[in-house]
């Protein structure tokens, strides 16, 4: 019996007959708040975690200054700096020196790279300040002292004063870590080239200026202005204004938010959120007010009688309608404080999850009030508007009909009858075909739920497609490499081969990187442009199926993403603006545009590309195959070759970027499959019960007749068997299409989902689909063994 | 009934024999005594007519005999078998091969045509009449592909009856079969009754308020306080169609 008789006893006599109602239907009524409580966490936690992203960004580049333009430079004249402070637009603005360097961690082969960044030596950075975790800052009579990016600390578990040895500009430097930070520049630390974060291999520190520039030859001059704008300013002049000031002293351009690695990451993360957040809960919640609806209405059939009564008692026709409410309210109700637990704690965990790539000094899952509102409202539209119909037309019964047996429901008019009448069919069969002409809409809305969440299914796990083989192609296919080795500035055939030569390296292939701008009419792009072999083995650019193209003599292969953006086709000029050395301007036609998955890139023959540049035979560093025997040698070799500016490790990369995916989106993936399979379970599990419900006698009457518990349950759990499987294709073929749509939509300027979908996810989705039928199904079956013959026959409805 | 195990009575001519049959129903105060001690026994073949106040534990016995409820005690046998401590696979089997069952409120399957709710229990059957024939019986040919939906209160008793008969049973159990249905309906209902008991020799049970139902039956059981009180046997049974009610 119901719990809490003392409690009963403060309600209205109605109001226990909700309480006891809902008690019976208990099973019912908490698989329809799943599934309300799937649609609301999903809601609130992609909405919720969406804002709580956006804010923390905001509130944290606002207070620690994050620049809007860096503006990178060979070698300037520190007096500049005034002139920078004088544009118009230019709010804040501060120079510095920027150096690549590497780290020889204890403990670890392989050797890390990173970067040093100048602090000002007296007072903070007007731009970009630091956020101290622990220490301070350098003295400014102390050349050796650092501050360390956390991550990179974390990693290596460095502590204040610890030391590490580092070749900044070919020279070895011992230094001290005097603090620990974070940086909103920082926000999302990957290295150049790379398309994951390593925090072991990758670090960044900051140093006095005076002592960096004594270090990397910059005494008096900087090498990277950055500019913080007033409200209202236009980048794009800017920008403009800076390039022109910067023209004397080799500039390769300046950029905005729009192209800084952090938060290009960042940025990506918040789009990929929201396009979620505008797919998944709708769906949630539309799945929802179907199940509602459907529940209400049937649960209100099978209570006819009672509603009979209540109207012959005088209780009015609102009364009743009020009454039937509320038990739907309750329902929604307890879904939405599900869902809110469930969606709260999500989200705080999914915060965790993210600190741990992106580096906030602070993430705390926060819906803010209005997500709260719009949850509510929309569960309120959503269950209130499933159940208005249902609850109308039992507030309309007219209560001698309603307490009268109703008429056997009539199946000679349905259309499509017809084919039911083939007499090769068992009666059972019959029956189970039958049931469904005649109800078409409730069979379609079953079949549309299940569909939906088969759909939701397929549509999620889609990405683990996706990501392998964009992985696979990636790594097995475009870049074949174990090693990229780039050099502090280009060098001649001599230096490639003295690396060529070293231990463990089994195969080496040059290339030349000149950072550029591409032009073609009014539309500019920042640019690697790579130039490799006639017939690259080990890096590559491939197309959509996965073949080399290569580029033809004198001819430039553009990836797509930038062809896009350039809109330029195959033929095209395109005007080149490189951005180092002796800056030429070379114009090259486009001989091919090629899709790829990571990144982008612009390829020409290094013969091409350094006749072109005009700098006679150089490479910029070589992508190595290496004997797994030798890499620890290899790396020790590398630490200490000082031409060397930093290093690729693809196994590593491929490694991380797996990692990424199982804890990143494996999370992501299973908790929306989880709730996926609820949406199934919701509409399987009360498809089954109520059909139960309403053909109880029937059942009974089959059972009286001397048919076994395995017949009866194949003619009530045939029907629902026979609408999943209809339903598999439908939900294949949504889910098909969600993948798609979700492949458009969240590919970014750093990769492109292909759009794959293995045998093997449709197969899942179909098991998860028929192992919850078969489930729902035993639940019921015990039901079928309990019925009571007796009193199901003795009774009219 | 393929139960070796159960003991066979000697039960020459008799269908039904049960010793000391008693009911309960719930606990504590709750507690009904549906039954307090039935001893019957009911010839083959025979067409008996059950009467008894509401309560008086008529129903409860139909039920028991019919293999659809357990008693709490006592013994029920079925042509020298013992129903009583069947397994509910065997009462299924029980019911399924031996039983036909007919019910105050119809109970057809409203999916199926009257043609079709006879073949679900002929597809199941071990040696049945056709559908055809069992609809011919109770006069019900011409309407074989009608749904529930379309036909009387009447025609869908005789249905039923059709339904129950088409196994050719040896017992038919009929609880209240023309309670919800007018005179003249009802008598064709008894009517059809009665030619399937003299055509198929099946053992009629007809439970009923009606005490002018009585004439027309070979035995009367008169059901009081979940006993038998008394029970009278009929030389000379009437036609259905002149009885009055």
């Amino acid at each position: 019996m119901v719990g809490g008789g003392g409690l009963l006893s403060w309600l209205s006599v109605l109001d226990r007959k909700l309480w006891r109602d809902l008690w019976g239907m208990k099973t019912q009524a908490l698989a329809i708040a799943f599934v309300i409580a799937g649609g609301v966490s999903v809601q609130l936690l992609s909405t919720g975690m969406l804002n709580s992203l956006q804010e923390t960004r905001r509130a944290y580049y606002e207070r620690y200054l994050l620049a809007d333009i860096w503006a990178p430079v060979v070698r300037a004249p520190q007096a500049l700096l005034s002139d920078i402070r004088g544009l118009d637009g230019v709010q804040a603005a501060e120079t510095r020196i920027r150096a690549g360097a590497l780290f020889d961690m204890p403990g670890m082969s392989e050797p890390a790279s990173g970067e040093i960044l100048s602090l000002p030596d007296i007072g903070l950075p007007s731009v970009n300040q630091l956020y101290l975790t622990r220490g301070r800052t350098p003295e400014v009579d102390r050349s050796d002292e650092v501050v360390v990016l956390e991550s990179f600390a974390t990693a290596h578990e460095l502590q204040i004063g610890d030391t590490v040895a580092a070749t900044i500009h070919g020279r070895r430097a011992r230094l001290v870590i005097v603090g620990i930070g974070l940086s909103p520049e920082h926000v999302y630390t990957i290295a150049p080239g790379e398309i994951v974060p390593d925090d072991r291999l990758f670090g960044v520190m900051w140093m006095g200026r005076q002592a960096l520039a004594r270090a990397v030859d910059q005494d008096g001059a900087f090498n990277e202005a950055v500019v913080r704008l007033s409200h209202g300013a236009s980048q794009a002049a800017v920008i403009a204004e800076l390039d022109l000031l910067f023209e004397p002293f080799g500039a390769p351009g300046a950029y905005g938010r729009d192209e800084q690695i952090s938060d290009v990451f960042v940025s990506s993360e918040i789009d990929q959120l929201r396009t979620m957040g505008n797919v998944l809960p709708p769906i949630f919640l539309l799945v929802a007010a179907f199940l509602v609806n459907i529940v209400i209405s049937r649960l209100i059939a099978v209570q006819r009688a009672g509603i009979g009564l209540l109207k012959a008692f005088g209780y009015r026709d609102d009364e009743v309608g009020w009454h039937y409410m509320k038990l739907v309210a309750v329902i929604g109700l307890a879904g939405l404080l599900i869902g809110g637990g469930l969606g709260i704690w999500l989200g705080r965990e999914m915060a965790i999850m993210y600190t741990q790539y992106y580096r906030f000094p602070f993430l705390v899952f926060n819906a803010d009030p209005r997500t709260y509102a719009i949850v509510i409202a929309v569960t309120a539209a959503a269950i209130l508007g499933g159940a208005a119909m249902a609850v109308r037309r039992a507030a309309s019964l007219n209560p001698a009909d309603a307490m009268t047996q109703p008429p056997p429901p009539d199946y000679s008019k349905a259309a499509g009858m017809g084919i039911t009448r083939w007499h090769r069919i068992d009666q059972q069969t019959r029956m189970i075909l039958r049931q469904i002409i005649r109800w078409p809409v409730r069979a379609a809305l079953t079949v549309a739920g299940v569909a939906a969440s088969g759909a939701l299914l397929i549509g999620t796990m889609f990405f683990i497609d996706s990501m392998s083989v964009m992985m696979d192609g990636f790594f097995n296919v475009s870049n074949r490499y174990d090693v990229s080795v780039s050099f502090v500035q280009p060098r001649s055939r001599a230096a490639y081969h003295s690396i060529e030569r070293m231990p463990g390296v089994l195969a080496a292939e040059p290339f030349r990187a000149a950072s550029a701008r591409l032009r073609h009419g009014n539309l500019e792009e920042r640019a690697a442009l790579i130039g490799s072999p006639p017939d690259p083995q080990l890096s590559r650019m491939v197309d959509a199926q996965y073949r080399t193209v290569s580029p033809p003599p004198g001819g430039l292969v553009l990836s797509q993403d930038l062809a896009i953006k350039l809109d330029v086709e195959a033929g095209d000029m395109l005007e080149i603006h490189i951005a180092e050395g002796r800056r030429p301007v070379l114009h090259v036609a486009v001989s091919a545009v090629t899709t790829t998955l990571i990144g982008s890139g612009a390829q020409m023959r290094i013969g091409d590309l350094n006749a072109l540049l005009g700098e006679g035979d150089v490479v910029s560093g070589a992508y190595l195959i290496v004997d797994p025997d030798q890499v620890d040698t290899l790396y020790n070799a590398l630490k200490s070759v000082p031409l060397v500016a930093g290093t690729g490790l693809q196994a590593l990369a491929a490694q991380n970027l797996d990692d990424l995916m199982q804890q990143n989106l494996g999370t992501a993936i299973w908790i929306y499959t989880g709730f996926a399979g609820l949406i199934a379970l919701g509409v399987i599990y009360n498809s089954v019960r109520i059909s139960f419900a309403e053909r109880q006698r029937e059942l009974a009457s089959l059972r009286v007749l001397g048919f076994t518990v395995a017949d009866v349950s194949y003619i009530l759990l045939g029907e629902v068997a026979f609408l999943t499987l209809l339903a598999l294709p439908v939900g294949a073929a949504a889910g098909t299409g969600m993948a798609w749509y979700l492949a458009q939509a969240m590919s970014s300027e750093l990769f492109r989902l292909p759009f794959v979908i293995s045998l093997s996810t449709f197969g899942l989705a179909g098991a998860l689909l028929i192992g919850i039928t078969i489930g729902s199904s035993l639940l019921v079956r015990h039901q079928i063994q309990r019925l009571d013959m007796v009193a199901v026959l003795k009774t009219g409805e | 009934m393929s139960t070796p195990k159960a003991p066979i009575e000697p039960m020459e001519g008799l269908c039904f024999r049960t010793r000391g049959l008693t009911k309960t129903y719930g606990k504590g105060a709750a507690e009904v005594q549906a039954l307090r001690g039935v001893d019957l026994e009911l010839p083959d073949g025979e067409l008996v007519v059950v009467l008894g106040a509401s309560g008086s534990g008529k129903s409860t016995f139909l039920n028991i005999i019919g293999g659809l409820d357990k008693a709490t005690s006592g013994e029920v046998f079925f042509r020298g078998r013992d129903i009583g401590h069947a397994s509910r696979q065997e009462l299924t089997q029980y019911r399924r091969r031996n039983v036909g069952f007919v019910f105050q409120f119809y109970n057809l399957m409203p999916s199926l045509t009257a043609w079709e709710n006879v073949a679900l229990v002929t597809e199941i059957a071990d040696n049945p009449l056709t559908p055809d024939a069992a609809l011919e019986m109770v006069g019900l040919k011409e309407r074989q592909s009608h749904f529930p939906a379309q036909m009387s209160g009447g025609e869908q008793q005789r249905v039923a009856i059709a339904r129950a008969i088409a196994k050719q049973p040896s017992v038919l159990l009929c609880d209240e079969p023309t309670g919800a249905l007018d005179s003249a309906t009802g008598t064709r209902v008894l009517e059809a009754l009665k030619t399937v008991n003299d055509t198929l020799n099946a053992t009629t049970l007809i439970i009923t308020h009606n005490a002018g139902v009585a004439a027309m039956a070979d035995r009367v059981v008169i059901f009081a306080d979940g006993a038998v009180r008394e029970v009278k046997i009929n030389t000379n049974p009437k036609n259905p169609k002149d009885i009055t009610w």
